[in-house]
């Protein structure tokens, strides 16, 4: 009986949600085809938000990734909000993994030559490729959130590899501190610069280019590094075995 | 049927699979290796449908790290569901 009902409701669900999908258009639309209505000049108009953010985006903010452009720009402000809610869960879990830190088993089995060599080699590489992945944020698909989670997998890694590894957790916060303050006074000196917060006031530089979109790069390797530290603290909390 | 549409349903299949799978198992560490499973096929069809940057982020939390908060909570408890 209860296996039933929770088949009718899956599909019920999954109903729902198809004849969500079948409205968005998908691929290629041309945008200026649609036509939305502006509730300041009370008429229906062609110039929406995402065909500004399109059309526009690589102006308004030097950089050619569009998806980093709405996130860390546009949006910035939103971002903040993002990490910090991150940071809350990262101290949660910790405060409770505390809880459990005596009761850590001791005895712990070495992973086999293969794990370990295998760790050993790849661990350098794949940090390289989430520090690639945030500090090309700007101009690659990527960003600082998916580059931090993957230096955070990196140290899963090592803490499969490695059982009795652990990563200083006095580096880790000060890492994360540093990274968010960076976020903050970013955005602190864009207000005392242009009067609003996040304010891109570094010059944009040449799109596609290393140096270039103002302060989204530095941004986003904040936002890298501090998804980084707390990631592999949460990690650390519940994987690390103290000695 | 393109090459697109047959790839994109072999991996909805095997996904839809992997799924009931990780439902039905009673082994939980097995279970929570299919939901792995579901995790890199979705993150493969988030690339092929031209989302790189959630397909990263698909593979590095879902397949790697909620795995292995998974796994944590398999080791504090118990591994076989009654």
């Amino acid at each position: 009986m209860k296996r039933i009902v929770a088949a009718i409701l899956a599909i019920l669900i999954f109903i729902v949600l198809a004849l969500a999908f079948v409205k968005i258009p998908f691929g290629n639309i041309n945008l200026s085809d649609y036509h939305y209505y502006n509730p300041i000049t009370d008429k229906q108009t062609s110039d929406s938000v995402p065909q500004h953010y399109l059309v526009d985006g690589k102006k308004d903010t030097g950089s050619t990734n569009i998806v980093t452009a709405v996130v860390v720009d546009y949006r910035g402000f939103d971002t903040l909000g993002e990490v910090t809610v991150l940071f809350l869960a990262a101290t949660g879990v910790g405060s409770i993994m505390y809880i459990f830190e005596k009761e850590k088993r001791r005895k712990v089995r070495r992973a086999n030559a293969v794990v370990e060599t295998a760790s050993q080699l790849l661990f350098g590489f794949i940090v390289l490729f989430g520090a690639y992945i945030f500090v090309h944020g700007h101009l690659t698909p990527g960003g600082g959130f998916p580059g931090g989670a993957v230096i955070a997998s990196a140290f899963l890694l090592l803490y499969l590899a490695y059982p009795r590894f652990h990563a200083e957790h006095k580096t880790l916060n000060v890492a994360e501190s540093l990274a968010g303050l960076t976020f903050v006074i970013a955005g602190l000196l864009g207000l005392l610069i242009s009067g609003s917060f996040l304010y891109n006031f570094l010059p944009f530089g040449v799109p596609t280019y290393l140096f270039s979109a103002g302060i989204i790069p530095v941004i986003y390797v904040a936002v890298g590094v501090k998804v980084g530290s707390e990631l592999t603290g949460i990690v650390d909390a519940m994987m690390g075995v103290r000695e | 049927m393109d090459l697109f549409t047959l790839v994109s349903l072999i991996l909805i299949i095997a996904m839809l699979i992997a799924a009931v799978v990780a439902a039905e198992l009673k082994d939980l560490l097995s279970a929570a290796v299919a939901l792995g499973v579901v995790s890199l096929i979705v993150s493969i069809l988030f690339y092929i449908l031209q989302a790189p940057d959630v397909a990263i982020t698909e593979a590095s939390i879902g397949a790697g790290l909620s795995m292995a908060v998974l796994i944590f909570a398999i080791k504090h408890t118990e591994r076989w569901e009654k």
